[in-house]
C-alpha cells in the first residue's frame, strides 16, 4: 500500500481505493472511520429528531394528545439520551474531528488507528445497548438519571446507565488518540502555535474526554450495581445520598457541556477565518481560551445543584468560577466579531451556519450568565428558561457548527459540491424554525413552567403551540439538509481540491484525499490563516 | 381584599407576591437590559461589517490583523467586572432568600409521587394546599417520602429540592392576598406534570378561622372525614370521583358492590376488603387495563380509623 504510487493517477483516492463492504468495515483508515461514523451519527440524529418532534407535537395543546405520561417520559428520555450520548457528545470529534485532525496537521492518519476503528465498534456497541431498551422495556429518567428515582423505576434503566457507561469508553480512546496524534504527528515546521484554531478545540476537548468521562463511567457503574444488588450508595432508604449522584453526574456532565461546544468553536474559527479571507484575530486568545475553558469547566458543576440543598458557601463557590468559564467564551465572540473587520467576505452555506452560530451562541450565552446568577437561577432551575437556554447552546452552537462544517469540508470530503442554493434554503429554515422554536421557551420559562412536563396550565398555551409549529420548520429544514447532502455526494458537481481558497493544510491536497493523504509529506513554514 | 388571578399569561414573569420577587426582578430585569446590549453589540456589530465588508472581488486583499492587546483587555476586562457585579448582586439576594427567619411560622411540608401534603404544628393536614396568612414569615421544613421533587412558586421565585432521607428548608413572607401556583420541578416520574398544589395567602382571622375548621376534623362523621382524607392522602390526584374518567388508576365513581375485572382475567367483588387490600397493598389485584406498580402502598402510612373513614367515603361515591 505504497501511497506514493498512485500519486500520480486523481482517479485513486480513500473511497475508490479500497472496493466492497468489508473494506470499511474493517478499514483503519481515519477519514473512512469517520464516515463510519457519519453515517451511525447521522442516523441517531434522525432518531433523536423524530423523538424531539413528538415531544412538541405532544405539547401543542395543555392535556394529553396522543401520548400517555409514561410515554411522554420515555419520549423525552430518548431524545436526551440519543441527543447528548449519541450525538452532540461524539458528533463533531467523531466525524470531522476524525477527518480532518490527521489531514490538518499533515499527517498520514491518526497515532493509532487500530484503537480508532475499535472505538467505533465501542460506540456502536453501545449505541445497540442503548437502542435494545425500546425493545428491553423502555427507560423513563430523563437523561440525566437523577436518583433515587433512576433506582426506583421499573424501566431498563440499568441497560441505558450500560449503555452510556460502554460509549463513554469510545469517547476516552478517541480522546486519548487527539491527543497523541496531536502531539506526535504534526507535519516538520508545524509548532503547536502553528495549528489550526479546529485542532486546538479538539485537543482541548479530548483532555476533557480523557479526565471527565471516566467520573461518569463510575458513576454509572455505581448506580448499575445499586439497581441490581442493592448496595447503598445513592438511595437513602439503603443508607446512600442521592445529591451525591448529582455531584457525581454534573462532574462528568458539565464538561461534557464542553465537550460539545468547544470542536464548534473551533469549526466556527475556520469556516469565519476562510470565508472572511482573513487571518483570525487573536489565535492565540482563542487557543488558549478552549484550554482555560477546559480547565475551569471541571470546577463549575455545582451550578447545575444551587437549588438541590448544597450549601450556600458551595453556591456562592460555583456561582463565581461560572462567570469566570464566562469570560474566555465572551473573548472568543469578539475575536470572530474582529476576524470579520476589514475582511473579504463571502456568504456561502459554511459561512451562514458559521454567523448563525454567532447570533445563536450570543444568545445562549448572556442567559447562560444569567442562570449562573444565584438568585435568578432559583426562579428559573429546572424551568423552560434552562431548556431554551441549552438549546440556543447546543443546537444553535453546536448543531449549527455542525451543519457548517459539514457543508465547509463537503468538498474535500466526497470531491463532489452541494447544490447551493438549496443548501441555503436549509439554514433558512434551520434558523428561523430554531428561533421560532425555542425563543418562546425562554417566555415559558420565566413565566414558570417547569420542564419534563407532560402537561401544563392553560397560561402557557399559546407560547408551547408556536414552539410547537417552530419544530415543524427544523424538522423540515433538516429533511432537505440530508436532501442536498445525499444529492450532493451522488450526483454533485466535481470539487477542486481548495474551493474555497482556504489556507490550512487538508485544502491542499486532492479532494478526496488519496489513502494516506498527501502525496508528498507537506513541510509548514507560516500559521494556518495567512490571508495576506 | 383583592384577589390576583394565578394565570398570568399577560406578564413576562409571574405576579410578585415577595419583597424577595421584587428585588429578584430587579435583577433580572438589568441582566435583561445588559444582555440586550451585548446582543446588540455581537449581532450587531456581526450584520454591519458582513455588510461593510462583503466580497466584491475574489482577489481583494483583506486587513492582516493578528491582534490587538488594548482591545482585547476591554474586551476581557468590561464582561469579567460585569459578571462579577451580578454575581454578587445575585449572591445578596439569595442570600436572603435562605436566611431562615426567627418565630415564623412553621409548617412541615412532605413530596410525594404526586402530590403536596402538608402538616400544620396543630395537626391539621391539607394536601395541595398551603395556606398561610399575609405578611406573615413561614418557614417550611421539607422532605420527600420517595424520590426528589422540588418545592416551587414562581410568584414567590423560590424553589428548593425536596429529598428523601433528609431535611430542606424554604423560607417566605408572602405580601400579596391570593392563590399562587405550587410546581413540582424535580422530574418524579408518571404524574410529574401532575404534581400540582396552591398557595393560598390569606388574612390572618380568615386563616385562623380556617385552622379551627379544620382542627374540628376528627368529630366529622366517617364518610365525612374519609371524603377529607381522600383529599388529604391524595387519592383524588389519580381516581377520579365525579364520573368514569380514567386518570392514573380506575374511577372510583359508583364502584362499590359492583365486580372488577382484573388483569389477570379473574375477578374481584368491590366490597370492604378488596378497598382495604387495595389501599394496603395495591399490586395484590391490579384493575384490568392498569399497571401494577403505579400506586403507592399505604402500609404504615394510614390508621385503622382512617382505613374505615375512607371505605365509608367510597360507599358513598355515586
Amino acid at each position: 500500500m505504497a501511497s506514493s504510487t498512485h500519486g500520480s493517477n486523481p482517479d485513486v483516492n480513500y473511497i475508490t481505493e479500497f472496493k466492497g463492504i468489508k473494506s470499511w468495515f474493517t478499514s483503519l483508515d481515519h477519514k473512512r472511520i469517520g464516515l463510519l461514523y457519519m453515517c451511525s451519527i447521522f442516523f441517531f440524529f434522525l432518531l433523536g429528531g423524530i423523538f424531539a418532534l413528538l415531544i412538541r407535537l405532544e405539547l401543542f395543546k395543555p392535556g394529553s394528545q396522543f401520548l400517555t405520561p409514561d410515554q411522554y417520559n420515555q419520549v423525552m428520555t430518548y431524545h436526551g439520551a440519543i441527543m447528548v450520548f449519541m450525538v452532540i457528545v461524539p458528533g463533531i470529534p467523531a466525524i470531522l474531528g476524525n477527518f480532518f485532525l490527521p489531514l490538518q496537521i499533515g499527517a498520514k492518519d491518526v497515532a493509532f488507528p487500530r484503537l480508532n476503528l475499535a472505538s467505533w465498534y465501542i460506540f456502536m456497541a453501545g449505541a445497540l445497548i442503548a437502542m435494545s431498551t425500546l425493545f428491553l422495556g423502555k427507560i423513563d429518567t430523563g437523561w440525566t438519571f437523577y436518583t433515587p428515582y433512576s433506582i426506583k423505576t421499573g424501566t431498563a434503566a440499568t441497560i441505558m446507565v450500560l449503555a452510556a457507561f460502554v460509549m463513554g469508553m469510545s469517547s476516552i480512546l478517541t480522546g486519548l488518540n487527539f491527543i497523541v496524534t496531536t502531539h506526535k504527528l504534526r507535519a516538520p515546521g508545524m509548532t503547536m502555535h502553528r495549528i489550526p484554531l479546529f485542532i486546538w478545540a479538539l485537543y482541548s476537548t479530548a483532555i476533557l474526554q480523557v479526565l471527565a468521562t471516566p467520573v461518569l463511567a463510575i458513576t454509572l457503574l455505581l448506580l448499575a450495581v445499586e439497581r441490581t444488588f442493592g448496595v447503598g450508595i445513592f438511595d437513602p432508604t439503603l443508607g446512600g445520598d442521592p445529591v451525591l449522584f448529582q455531584h457525581f453526574f454534573w462532574f462528568y456532565s458539565h464538561p461534557a457541556v464542553y465537550i460539545m461546544i468547544l470542536p464548534a468553536m473551533g469549526i466556527v474559527s475556520e469556516i469565519i477565518a476562510a470565508f472572511a479571507r482573513k487571518t483570525i484575530f487573536g489565535y492565540t486568545a482563542i487557543a488558549y481560551s478552549s484550554l482555560g475553558i477546559a480547565a475551569v469547566s471541571f470546577f463549575v458543576w455545582g451550578h447545575h445543584m444551587f437549588v438541590s440543598g448544597q450549601s450556600e458557601v458551595a453556591g456562592v463557590v460555583f456561582s463565581f468560577l461560572t462567570m469566570l468559564v464566562g469570560v474566555p467564551t465572551a473573548i472568543k465572540m469578539f475575536n470572530w466579531l474582529a476576524t470579520l473587520y476589514k475582511g473579504n467576505i463571502s456568504f456561502e452555506t459554511p459561512m451562514l451556519y458559521a454567523l448563525g452560530f454567532l447570533f445563536l451562541f450570543a444568545i445562549g450565552g448572556v442567559t447562560g450568565i444569567m442562570l449562573a446568577v444565584m438568585a435568578i437561577d432559583v426562579h428559573f432551575h429546572d424551568t423552560y428558561f434552562v431548556v431554551a437556554h441549552f438549546h440556543y447552546v447546543m443546537v444553535g452552537g453546536t448543531l449549527m457548527a455542525i451543519m457548517g462544517g459539514m457543508y465547509y469540508w463537503f468538498p474535500k470530503m466526497f470531491g463532489k459540491m452541494y447544490n447551493e442554493t438549496l443548501a441555503r434554503l436549509t439554514f433558512i429554515l434551520i434558523f428561523i424554525g430554531f428561533n421560532v422554536t425555542f425563543f418562546p421557551q425562554f417566555i415559558l420559562g420565566a413565566m414558570g413552567m417547569p420542564r419534563r412536563y407532560f402537561d401544563y396550565i392553560p397560561a402557557y398555551h399559546s407560547l408551547n403551540a408556536i414552539s410547537t409549529m417552530g419544530s415543524w420548520l427544523i424538522g423540515i429544514g433538516f429533511f432537505l439538509g440530508l436532501y442536498v447532502f445525499i444529492e450532493g455526494i451522488r450526483k454533485g458537481p466535481k470539487a477542486s481540491a481548495n474551493p474555497w481558497g482556504a489556507k490550512t493544510l487538508e485544502w491542499q491536497t486532492s479532494s478526496p484525499p488519496p489513502h494516506f493523504n498527501f502525496d508528498v509529506d507537506p513541510t509548514v513554514n507560516a500559521g494556518p490563516y495567512e490571508y495576506k | 381584599m383583592f384577589w390576583i388571578s394565578s394565570a398570568h399569561a399577560e406578564k413576562l414573569m409571574p405576579t410578585a407576591a415577595t419583597d424577595i420577587a421584587y428585588q429578584v426582578d430587579s435583577l433580572y430585569n438589568f441582566l435583561l437590559i445588559t444582555s440586550f446590549v451585548a446582543c446588540a453589540i455581537l449581532i450587531g456589530g456581526m450584520i454591519f461589517f458582513a455588510q461593510k465588508y462583503k466580497r466584491r472581488s475574489v482577489n481583494a486583499k483583506s486587513a492582516y490583523i493578528t491582534h490587538n492587546v488594548f482591545l482585547e483587555f476591554l474586551w476581557s476586562f468590561i464582561p469579567l467586572v460585569i459578571f462579577l457585579a451580578v454575581f454578587a448582586w445575585g449572591w445578596l439576594i439569595f442570600h436572603d432568600m435562605r436566611s431562615m427567619p426567627k418565630d415564623a411560622l412553621e409548617i412541615h411540608v412532605r413530596g410525594k409521587q404526586w402530590a403536596w401534603e402538608a402538616e400544620y404544628k396543630s395537626g391539621v393536614k391539607t394536601a395541595n394546599l398551603i395556606k398561610v396568612p399575609i405578611n406573615k414569615d413561614v418557614k417550611l421544613i421539607m422532605t420527600s417520602t420517595d424520590v426528589i421533587h422540588s418545592f416551587y412558586v414562581p410568584s414567590f421565585r423560590i424553589k428548593q429540592d425536596v429529598i428523601p432521607g433528609r431535611y430542606t428548608a424554604l423560607s417566605f413572607k408572602a405580601t400579596k392576598f391570593g392563590e399562587f401556583h405550587i410546581f413540582c420541578t424535580e422530574y418524579c416520574g408518571t404524574q410529574h406534570s401532575g404534581m400540582l398544589g396552591k398557595l393560598h395567602v390569606v388574612s390572618q382571622e380568615e386563616y385562623d378561622q380556617w385552622l379551627e375548621e379544620e382542627s374540628k376534623f376528627s368529630t366529622l362523621p366517617l364518610a365525612q372525614k374519609g371524603e377529607k382524607l381522600f383529599q388529604i392522602k391524595a387519592c383524588s390526584g389519580c381516581h377520579s370521583v365525579a364520573d368514569k374518567s380514567v386518570k392514573a388508576g380506575p374511577s372510583l365513581y359508583q364502584k362499590f358492590g359492583t365486580e372488577e375485572e382484573l388483569a389477570d382475567g379473574s375477578k374481584a367483588n368491590v366490597d370492604e376488603s378488596y378497598i382495604r387490600e387495595s389501599i394496603l397493598a395495591p399490586n395484590a389485584k391490579v384493575v384490568k387495563g392498569f399497571n401494577a406498580g403505579v400506586m403507592p402502598t399505604f402500609q404504615g402510612q394510614i390508621s385503622e380509623e382512617e382505613l374505615a373513614a375512607l371505605i365509608e367515603y367510597v360507599k358513598t361515591i355515586k
